[in-house]
Parts: structure tokens; sequence; C-alpha cells
């Protein structure tokens, strides 16, 4: 792809001798070129869908909200839910956004396939981590009665961690093929802007997971 | 009942319960016989493959955007034509339409002028013109905008595929539950409509990023917010409203699956279903849709106004931040769709008078549209015929919004035809004219001739005075206390109205008649009416500095901005048409088969889904991610036109600009109209 001139590029050595006008996307330096502004676009278009994709998590959590009393006789939070449990998610899946962005650095300083794969790779093993647990969570809660369409409260809540979950796999799916693309194209504008913005999905995950942990568990359990 | 080859599907789900219904799935069948032979007659697979099946060009797409509509259009016409014979039967009598079947038809007639005729027009006009009005080369995502298409398309196969096989939904195009609950409707027919609004949305929110990113991102050098034309500025308004308000609609379709497919208990009577969160959710989308069809149409006569009248639009700051304010207000007033459904006095207060607001900047549109028209050159051409009959009847329109805005009202009102006057008084001249007058706008654009004026004109008027007689006599049925959705009734009060009813469908029956009939004359006359030019109706904006039909590439060269209607400035001052010292590589996105594998694929998912054939749902979702995949691999996504083909290209344009006879604005209906618009002196 279009790469900043090598004069500008010269002018721009960054941190450890790299250059990182190499790596578009990020307000890093005014002098990134075109491909800094082909990435710009891309990346300020994801922001946008994330921001609509904020708002599926908004309708999710105000209809888990009208519900919390919605418990029809049924199983409600102390019963259901491990806070323990719970506080690994969370911790798995903060480590991971910290994983990310060590791929990230790696990416951006580093320029190196191997530790951004071997970050990415992290990554999508805690990720895996985060989901098994949470499909444990889910059969537990199952075994104890606590079926989706025990009540409303319960459909409310598996939607709400469901979607979550449903956006995480899609990021490990996401993680796979970039590990792949790394592979086949190594760092080429295409994989760096990708990678950038299967970032700001992950971290993206980190906080509604923050959401999900304060409202529906923390809240749910709080005496 | 289900098995595992076919789900829920047998032989009960073909149309032999009504005669009507058979007809109509017949038309279908052999309306895309028709289509299917007429292509092959033309021997236009391969053109039509390449040039618009696999097209990403922002204006092949906007086009097939808009053929969509009109198919569609032409379909829920006909269902509107049945209704409305119908009531003028069914007085002391079951008519002819059993009630089952009459439900399916205003459910259907609802969803497919809402999702499938006015979103995808409006969508398609956007695409074809906002580029090239911000002075862009495409939209920021090409690709993206074909799946988008994708998906609409998707979703309006899905609706003519329920014409033919099992019945549509007998809820309202609103769908409220409990009743499409799975213990009320127990066939697909909801099914069917969950799956095609749900698709319809995941198009509509990815083509909101696309525009709001395109305007942010791609516009031309000097193209300063303040200076984009109204329709791009209602583009944006609209792009935002489409990024915040189909997510809701996408959540509220979907909990209402889960609650039919899983089991749950979202919106259901029993075990704590709260069926206000549906209520609640489908208005928070419904609402600013509302706008989201309205203020396209304001962009549209915002053009059409200032172009006809041969004057800069009056007071244009106030007009684009009219349109903001009603951008931000639609998300404000969601709640007064059900005043009636118990929330507390106060609430209703506020959600009233927030609605009303909503009347002042209108208000201020109306008279800056009318002020522009003040000691203008007006040309009453078609476009501008919708616009005058428009401000007038949308002035009806609003008043009756502002009396439905009042609680105290809305509660005599609330579920009777005067409502449904109301909003259809809103939506054909608000949003309907609109987009015809764009249509006939920026036609000759789109395809380099004129569309025949005399037939423009007639449609024009059945159109008019078919919305006149066929909706103004519902005010009066609703004040009478005619219940919406009525398939009979004893009241004979009510017949005469009927009556005038289905004599103004009638009349826009002709009206659907005399558009078909005015294409086929337009094309037969085609070199007649040729404005290769570009520029017919001294237009004043961008998009008409440019050959018509657009090259791909839109501008050879990207135009520099100095002001508001730059190409008309650029005209006065002698610096339009001015032929480039040298051209450079333009480089435009390739072709790819990606939007047509999804469309398929997931008309086939959403097929496979509302009939509960789990192995082809299964089978359609991998399709999608594979597709999207091995996409994701493919490197050569651009193409670089090079200089030799702009120059060649440019060439017949410049020849056309330099030997076409200039006309003045007198003669533009007429065959002397070449495109070239001569400039008055000051």
């Amino acid at each position: 792809m279009i790469q900043a001139s090598p004069s500008v590029a010269a002018r721009n050595i960054g941190r450890g001798g790299q250059d990182p006008s190499r790596h578009p996307g990020l307000n890093l330096h005014p002098h990134d070129g075109e491909a800094h502004e082909e990435a710009e676009e891309l990346v300020f278009g994801f922001w946008v869908f994330l921001m609509s994709d904020l708002i599926i998590f908004s309708m999710l959590f105000a209809t888990y909200g009208t519900m919390l009393d919605a418990l029809a006789g049924g199983p409600g939070p102390h019963q259901l839910f491990e806070l323990s449990s719970a506080a690994m998610e969370t911790a798995v899946l903060l480590v991971s956004s910290f994983t990310f962005g060590m791929a990230s650095l790696a990416m951006k300083y580093r320029q190196s396939v191997g530790q951004t794969s071997f970050w990415l790779a992290v990554t999508l093993v805690l990720g895996l981590i985060f989901l098994g647990l949470e499909l444990h969570d889910f059969a537990d809660m199952i075994a104890k009665g606590g079926t989706p369409s025990r009540s409303g409260w319960l459909s409310a809540c598996f939607a709400l961690i469901g979607t979550h979950g449903l956006h995480v796999t899609t990021g490990c799916l996401w993680i796979a093929v970039m590990l792949v693309q790394l592979k086949v194209f190594g760092l080429d504008t295409g994989v760096k802007t990708r990678l950038l913005r299967l970032g700001l999905f992950w971290h993206f995950l980190d906080i509604v997971w923050v959401g999900i942990f304060s409202v529906v568990y923390l809240l749910g359990l709080a005496p | 009942m289900t098995s595992f080859l076919f789900g829920k599907l047998g032989y009960g789900a073909l149309p032999f319960y009504s005669a009507i219904a058979t007809v109509a799935a017949s038309m279908v069948v052999l309306g895309a016989i028709g289509v299917v032979a007429f292509i092959t007659y033309l021997r236009g697979w391969k053109a039509l493959w390449t040039d618009w099946l696999t097209s990403v060009d922002h204006k092949r797409i906007g086009i097939m955007y808009i053929v969509v509509s009109f198919v569609m259009l032409a379909r829920a016409l006909a269902e509107a034509m049945l209704m409305r014979a119908q009531q003028v039967a069914g007085y002391q009598s079951p008519g002819f339409l059993p009630p089952e079947h009459f439900a399916q038809l205003f459910t259907t007639h609802g969803t497919i002028m809402i999702f499938f005729m006015a979103m995808p027009f409006l969508i398609g006009l956007y695409n074809f013109v906002m580029p090239l009005q911000i002075g862009a080369r495409d939209v920021s995502y090409p690709l993206m905008n074909s799946v988008s298409l994708a998906f609409t398309t998707a979703g309006a196969m899905l609706m003519m595929v329920s014409l033919c096989i099992g019945k549509f939904s007998t809820g309202g195009w609103s769908g409220y539950p409990p009743y499409t609950e799975l213990a009320f409707s127990p066939d697909v027919g909801v099914d069917y409509w969950i799956w095609a609004l749900t698709l319809s949305s995941i198009g509509n929110t990815m083509t909101g990023v696309n525009f709001a990113v395109t305007i942010y991102k791609k516009r031309a050098p000097g193209m300063h917010l303040f200076r984009m034309p109204l329709f791009a500025w209602t583009a944006l308004c609209v792009s935002i409203l489409m990024i915040f308000a189909m997510p809701p609609l996408t959540v509220a379709t979907l909990m209402l699956a889960m609650d039919r497919y899983l089991d749950m208990h979202f919106f259901t009577n029993t075990d704590g279903g709260n069926m206000m969160n549906y209520i609640n959710m489908f208005w928070l989308f419904g609402h600013p849709e509302v706008y989201i069809l309205i203020l396209p149409a304001f962009g549209v006569y915002s053009e059409t106004v200032s172009t006809f009248s041969s004057k800069t639009l009056y007071g244009y700051t106030s007009l684009v931040w009219a349109t903001i304010s009603i951008a931000v207000l639609s998300f404000t007033v969601w709640l007064h769709h059900f005043f009636t459904m118990g929330q507390n006095g106060n609430v209703n207060a506020v959600f009233g008078i927030a609605t009303m607001l909503i009347a002042i900047p209108t208000g201020v549109k109306i008279f800056n549209w009318t002020l522009t028209m003040f000691r203008g050159r007006i040309r009453m051409t078609v476009p501008m015929l919708y616009a005058s009959a428009f401000m007038i009847l949308f002035a009806i329109g609003g008043s009756t919004g502002v009396m439905l805005a009042n609680p105290g009202f809305d509660y005599q009102a609330h579920n009777t035809l005067f409502l449904v006057a109301h909003f259809h008084n809103m939506l054909i001249p608000g949003l309907l004219f609109g987009m015809l007058s764009g249509y006939h706008y920026w036609f000759p654009k789109a395809f380099g001739f004129r569309l025949h004026e005399g037939w423009g004109r007639t449609t024009f008027w059945c159109w008019c005075l078919g919305f006149i007689f066929a909706f103004m006599p519902l005010y009066a049925l609703g004040a009478l206390g005619m219940p919406r959705r009525s398939q009979e009734y004893f009241e004979g009060a009510y017949l005469p109205y009927a009556i005038v009813a289905m004599f103004g469908a009638l009349i826009i029956g002709f009206a659907m008649v005399a558009m078909i009939v005015q294409l086929y004359v337009s094309i037969k006359d085609r070199a007649a009416t040729n404005v290769f030019v570009g520029d017919p109706w001294d237009g004043r904006t961008l998009e008409w500095s440019v050959s018509a039909p657009p090259p791909e590439y839109n501008f050879a060269i990207l135009p520099e901005v100095g002001g508001r209607d730059t190409f008309f400035a650029d005209k006065r001052h002698g610096r339009a048409y001015r032929i480039p010292q040298h051209y450079e590589p333009i480089e435009m996105p390739a072709n790819s088969p990606l939007g047509f594998i999804v469309c398929v694929d997931m008309g086939v998912t959403g097929f496979a889904l509302t009939w509960h054939i789990w192995w082809l749902t299964i089978g359609g979702l991998l399709v999608f991610a594979i597709a999207i995949i091995a996409r994701s691999f493919n490197r050569h996504t651009k193409r670089i036109i090079s200089t030799a083909e702009i120059r060649e290209t440019e060439k017949r344009w410049i020849e056309a600009f330099q030997f076409e006879p200039a006309i003045p604005v007198e003669d533009e209906v007429t065959n002397l109209n070449r495109g070239l618009a001569r400039i008055p002196a000051e």
C-alpha cells in the first residue's frame, strides 16, 4: 500500500529506532501521509460502529434493569450467582485486554510478527478461558433451575451476558483469523489497521463486561 | 409437525387458502419468471452480473435500491387498494377478505411501505447523490455499501416469498406482543416479519455508519460542513439517526424471536414478561424512524425549490439548525406512541410538549422554502409541483400532529382512522412526494436523459388528488370513531367516506400506472431528451458539474469548493467546464461478488429460520462467516483507472459541452434541452 515517502519517514524515527509513521491509524504524528488518512477513515468508522453496538448493550442493560423483580417465583441472583467465578472471569478478561495491549505495542514498536502473534495467541487463550468459565456459569445456573425460560429476569440475564459472550466469541474468531493473516501477510497495512480495529473491539468488550460485572453480579449479590 | 429436512414447511404452506392469496402468489411467481425471461431476451446476464450485481459503485447501488423500492411500492399499493375496497364491501357484510387475510394485508402494507419502499428509496437517493454533492469519488466503505443493499434486498425477498409460501404476520407493522407471541400467533407469520425486519435493520445500521463517515471524511477540499448542500446535511442527520435508532429495533425483534424460539419471557403475559419493554424499544426506533423518513424529503425539497426558483436557498443556516434540532428532538418524543398505556399524566405532558416542539423547526423550514420561492424565477416543473403540494398538505398533516400530541385529544383518537389519516398525511406528501420529486430531479443525472414531462404531470396529479381523496375522509372517519384496521363494520355513517377513500385509492393506482408508462415513454424517447452534458436544470450543486450519467470515478479532478452553491457560482464566474491540463490515475474499488453472496445467503437463512430448518440456518450462517473471512484475505480489492482511460472518457464529455447549445431555463422541459444551461446576465 501507499507508505509515507522515505524523507518523511526518516524525520519521524520514534522510540527504539522504529518508525512510528509505519504504523498508520493512530494519531501518533501529523506526517503519516496517505496511509494514515486511509487508516483513520477505517478506524473512525469502527468507532461509529461501536457506538451503535453500545446502543444494543444499553437496550439489554435497560431491559435487565426493568426486569430485576421479574423472578416469577423462580430463583434469583443469590441462588444462582457465584461471585468467585464472575470475579475470575473479570480478571481473565482484564488481563486479556492487557495482553492485547502488549500485542499492539509489539506491532507498533517492534514491528515483530512473532511477538505480535505471541501476545495475540495469549489473548486468544484468555478469551477462550473466559468463554469456558462463562459456559460453566451458565451450566451451573441451569443446573440450579435457573434456565433462560424460567423467568423474565433470567431471560434478560442470559440475553445480556450471552450477547457479550457472543461478541467475545466473534472476537476470538477474529483473533484466530488475524493470527493466520499475520502468518500470510506479515505486518502490512491491511493487517495493521485490522488489528487496530480488533483492539478497539476487544477493549470495548472489556468495558461492557465491567458494566455487566457491576450491574448483574455485584448489584445482584449485594445484601 | 417439524421434520429435520423441511422444518415446519409442508404442503399446507401453499397459498390456496383464498383466491386472492393464490392470485397474488401467482403474480409474484409470474413476475419473477417474466424478469428472468426479459433479461435472457436482452442477453443481459453477463452485464447484469458485472455492471450491477457485483458492482460496488455507489451510483449503481443507489439505483438498485430504488428499483427494489419501486417493486415493493407496487405490491404495497395493490394491498392498500384491496383494503380500501374491503372497507367499502365490509359494511354489514364480511366482504371479500376474511379477517385474517385483511390483517395480513395491513401488516405487510405497513412493513413494506416503511422498510422496503421508503427506506430503500431514500437510501438509494442518498447513495446516488450524496457522494457527488460533497465532491467525493465514492462512499467510505464501498463493499459494505453493497452488503447493506444485500441485507435490505434479502429482507425484501423474504417479504415476497411470504406471499407464496405460508402466511404473514397479522400483528401490524409494529408487531406488538403479547399478540405476536407464540401463544397468540403460533404460525410462522410473525417469524417472517421478525427476520425481514431484522435483516433490513442490520443493512440500515451499516448504511448509517457508512454515510456518516463518508460525510465526515470524504468531503472535497473546501467543502466545510456549513457549505454542504442541504440534502447532504439531511444525509448526515439521517445517518446519525440510523446509527442510534436501528439497534433498538434489532434488539426488540431479536428478543421477540428469543421468546418465540427459545421459550424466553421478555414480552410474554406470564413468567415476568413485560410487553412495555418491547413497546418502548420499538418506538425508541420507531419515532426517530419517522424523521429518518421525512428529513430526506426535506433535503430534496431544499434542492428543488432553490433550483427551480433560480434562487439561493433562503436562510441556509436556519435550515441546517432546524434539521439538527429535528434530529435531536426526534429521540425525545417516542412515548407519544403510547399515551394511553397507563403512565402518569406528568409523563404524558412532558412527552406531549416535546412532541409539539418539533413543529417549530419544521415550521422554520416551510417558511424558508416559501421565502426561497418569493420573488424567484419559479418554474413549475414536476419536482416543483411535488414540492408545492407538499408544503400545503404537510401543513395540514402537521396541524393534526399537534392535535394528536395533546394527550387529551389522543385518548379520543388514538386507535381510530384519524391516526391513520395523520401519518399517511405526513408520509405521502412528506416522504413519497419528496422521493418522487427527487426521482424526477436526479433521473437525468443518473441515466443521461429526462423523464417525460407530460406523464410526470399526470402522475403528480394522480398522486396528489388520489392522496386527498383517499386520506382526507379518514380524518372524518376517525372523528366519527371508526377504529383502524376494521375489516367489517355496521355503522352506516362510515360508508360514504369509505367510498370516497376507495375512489382516492383508485386514483393512486392510476398514478402507479402512469409512472410505469412514463418510464416506458421516456426510455423510448431517450435520444430526444438526452442531457449528456449533465446540467439540465441550471443546477447549483456539485453533482450537476459532471456528465450524465457521471463517470465511474465521479470527478476526473476533485473539485475545490469555495462556498455554497459551488457549481452555480463557478458558472457565473466562468470557472465551470474548465478543461484540466493533465489527469492522474484514479484508484477505485474493484467489483466483488460478496454482496450478491450475502444477499442470497441471508435470504435463505431468513427463510430457514422462519421455517425452523436448522441445518440450513447453521449452513447459511457458516457461509456468511466464511464469505466475510475469505474476503478479508483478498489483497486485490482496488483497481487503477489509467490516465488514458480517463482522458478518453472526459474527451467525449468535453466535446459535448463545447458543441451542445446552451438553453435558457424557460426551455428546460423542451427537447432543446441538451443538458447545458445558459447563464443569464446578472
